[in-house]
């Protein structure tokens, strides 16, 4: 075990691929020479080459379409967007392309690429630097969508990421690349929780409080604050988007029967509600009140002196878990 | 093959590569100089000849009602041709979705384009075997895919190169304008081969640029030219030619292969309404299939006996797809589940399930079809 914060993590993993893997390579802007703008492929180029740490031009369409090429030709890339909000240009190409090329050809068409994403506010950002997009992803059939929240995490599923056949949309909790965890980075790859499985943070049994990245911190310290006032709160680290590990959500809001989603995307038509539906339809007269959800506000993200009110916290968190026993 | 210092490049009046001209007269250029024997342009005519048929056979079948819609090739056959003759075996070639006779060239059953236009599958065939991409119906997005491609073909130190097909619309787009920048700056083994037919749907290519499109290429800092797309032989040397420099590891080049779209954008649409028929008429004294015809007799390398079998071979053909076609099966109903991700997908495989439980509570009822679908 060593300590590493969440960026670290994330470089040693992917550090393994490249080592692992002489067909795995790293795209983006600045990902060479600088080591990213959040210095999460520091190093690589140096040690690996520039044919497989690839500084591209400045254009994000153009990463994810290349990438394309080179999957089809047999390698497999794991492209770096430096903002959550710089993805839109390349939309089309993980829409269109990248997430239906499989189904288009049959299955004669395999594309592994990653797409990591550093995602989320609280960095005290201009505009463009704080987004949550993932619903947009997730609600795109072909792509799968994963979201780590601690370093541990961060170094297995950047892994387990890209050796999934899958094209993988992989977020990373900007505000926590400086959170240290323990990370095992001996540990055999096939032992650790598989990418499409949420895990059980913090136990307990009155409500079930669903996070993902980075709203998994928060969560815990709701539990924690929770726990003090005589609440046990559950919580639920989703991990997979899409899939959504269902069976272990159910589980937990069979227990409790109370729910709580918390994101920083904004809540209308949002991962929360998508949850919400599932839960009701496969938890109804387990239910002791209707999941509630705490996310953003159904607006742009504000300018970065009001992004605290924005972002779900504590309190809002806390909030939301004694309206549901209020039913 | 070098970029020409050429500072006015909007004044400068375009070349056009030809080495046989609208009435059949053999030209020469020094540029390029044809390797093709008698043999070699015969069998080009005859794939002139049988992709307007299938082409022609297409176009009926949407007319009565067995394909949801067809995208016509009627002019660009020599465009195609040429340059998918041109490519070596293990070349790559991505197409936009009108590329038949390229799909042609490189083996695709043409009743396998038909499927995709009939709405059974979105593109069934091959692409490693064939070595020819699926369709890409976005516009210009598969360029970016075989500049990728030809990055992958350089990882590896193959001896191969790519082939990018689109259109003079595409040109507009950022796709497209990223993969020169990509390409260029990487040095990539690729062509662009635009086929400039002149009209994208209903907008001329005025409307799309102010320079020739080959000219576009020098900005990006590799060669670009134009050719008689109504041209075979011009097509198939400079195609030839341009893949070669591009496996040697001179970089990209974009060929301009000018040329007219003879008929509709689509089945579905109706070019009266925005282009004038005199243009047309004039297109039609160029035509791509004529001046071979007439090269091949005047100078004594085809006798009316080979014209007849290609006419009667193209017949053949253009039954057979008919028949293919016309019986084509659709495909199973719970076909829509599958293929979505690599490994069964939890979210997927509960909708196969309700679905299918949901078809089978019909299944006793007349509204059952033999799959056990619903209509």
């Amino acid at each position: 075990m060593t300590t590493l914060t969440l960026s670290r993590a994330l470089n040693e993993g992917l550090r393994k691929a490249l080592e692992d893997d002489p067909k795995v390579l790293i795209m983006g802007e600045d990902v060479g020479k600088l080591g990213g703008v959040f210095r999460v492929t520091d190093g690589l180029q140096k040690d690996f080459g520039e044919h497989r740490v690839v500084d591209t031009p400045l254009a994000e369409s153009g990463i994810i379409g290349t990438a394309i090429g080179l999957a089809l030709r047999g390698y497999r890339p794991v492209c770096e967007i430096q903002f959550d909000g710089f993805v839109y240009p390349a939309f089309d190409q993980i829409v269109s392309q990248l997430a239906k090329m499989r189904y288009r050809s049959l299955g004669k068409l395999t594309l592994p690429v990653t797409v990591r994403i550093p995602c989320g506010g609280g960095i005290g950002a201009v505009e463009h630097h704080s987004e949550s997009p993932e619903a947009l992803f997730a609600h795109t059939p072909g792509l799968r969508v994963v979201a780590c929240a601690n370093a541990s995490d961060a170094y297995t599923m950047i892994q387990q990421s890209i050796i999934c056949d899958d094209p993988v949309i992989f977020f990373e909790p900007k505000r926590r690349y400086w959170d240290k965890s323990e990370v095992d980075t001996e540990a055999d790859l096939a032992g650790a929780q598989p990418l499409d499985r949420a895990r059980v943070t913090v136990e307990g049994s009155d409500v079930t409080l669903l996070a993902y990245g980075p709203m998994v911190r928060t969560a815990i310290e709701a539990a924690i604050a929770g726990r003090e006032s005589g609440r046990g709160i559950e919580v639920v680290d989703l991990r997979t988007l899409s899939p959504l590990d269902m069976a272990a959500i159910t589980a937990s809001v069979r227990k409790t029967g109370r729910c709580v989603v918390a994101h920083e995307a904004t809540t209308f038509a949002g991962l929360g509600a998508e949850i919400a539906a599932r839960i009701t339809e496969q938890c109804f007269y387990h239910l002791e009140a209707p999941v509630l959800r705490v996310g953003g506000f159904a607006t742009p993200y504000p300018p970065s002196r009001l992004e605290e009110h924005f972002l779900p916290d504590l309190d809002r968190i806390l909030d939301a878990v004694d309206r549901t026993f209020g039913y | 093959m070098t970029v020409d210092a050429d500072s006015a490049i909007t004044t400068a009046p375009p070349e056009l590569i030809q080495l046989l001209t609208p009435e059949g007269e053999r030209v020469e250029h020094r540029g390029y100089p044809l390797d093709l024997d008698a043999e070699a342009i015969r069998s080009l005519y005859r794939d002139l000849v049988l992709v307007r048929r299938i082409d022609t056979e297409a176009i009926a079948l949407q007319r009565q009602g067995e394909l949801g819609i067809w995208a016509s090739l009627l002019g660009q056959e020599a465009a195609q041709i040429g340059s998918a003759r041109a490519l070596g075996p293990d070349d790559m070639a991505f197409p936009t979705y009108r590329e038949h006779g390229v799909a042609w060239c490189r083996g695709i059953d043409p009743v396998q384009l038909l499927e995709l236009f009939r709405g059974v599958s979105h593109g069934g065939w091959s692409p490693e075997e064939h070595k020819f991409h699926l369709y890409t119906i976005v516009i210009g997005a598969q360029t970016l895919h075989a500049t990728g491609y030809a990055m992958g073909v350089q990882r590896d130190g193959a001896d191969e190169a790519v082939i990018a097909y689109f259109g003079d619309g595409a040109s507009s787009q950022g796709d497209v304008n990223e993969a020169f920048v990509y390409a260029s700056v990487f040095n990539a083994p690729i062509v662009f081969f635009c086929q400039n037919n002149q009209w994208a749907i209903s907008e001329p290519n005025e409307r799309q640029t102010r320079v020739p499109l080959y000219q576009r290429a020098h900005g990006f800092g590799f060669p670009g030219l134009r050719v008689d797309g109504n041209d075979v032989l011009a097509c198939y040397a400079v195609t030839k030619k341009a893949m070669q420099a591009a496996r040697e590891g001179q970089g990209p080049t974009l060929i301009e292969a000018f040329t007219y779209r003879m008929g509709a954008h689509t089945t579905t649409d109706d070019p009266t309404r925005y282009r004038v028929a005199s243009d047309l008429e004039a297109w039609k004294l160029k035509d791509p299939i004529e001046r071979v015809r007439a090269y091949l007799a005047r100078s004594g390398q085809a006798e009316p006996d080979f014209f007849a079998a290609v006419d009667a071979e193209a017949e053949t053909v253009g039954i057979k797809v008919r028949e293919a076609c016309r019986t084509m099966p659709d495909p199973p109903t719970l076909n829509i589940f599958d293929n979505v991700y690599t490994q069964p997908n939890p979210i997927v495989e509960a909708e196969r399930e309700q679905f299918a439980a949901y078809l089978a509570s019909f299944a006793d009822t007349a509204f059952a079809d033999s799959d056990g679908g619903t209509r």
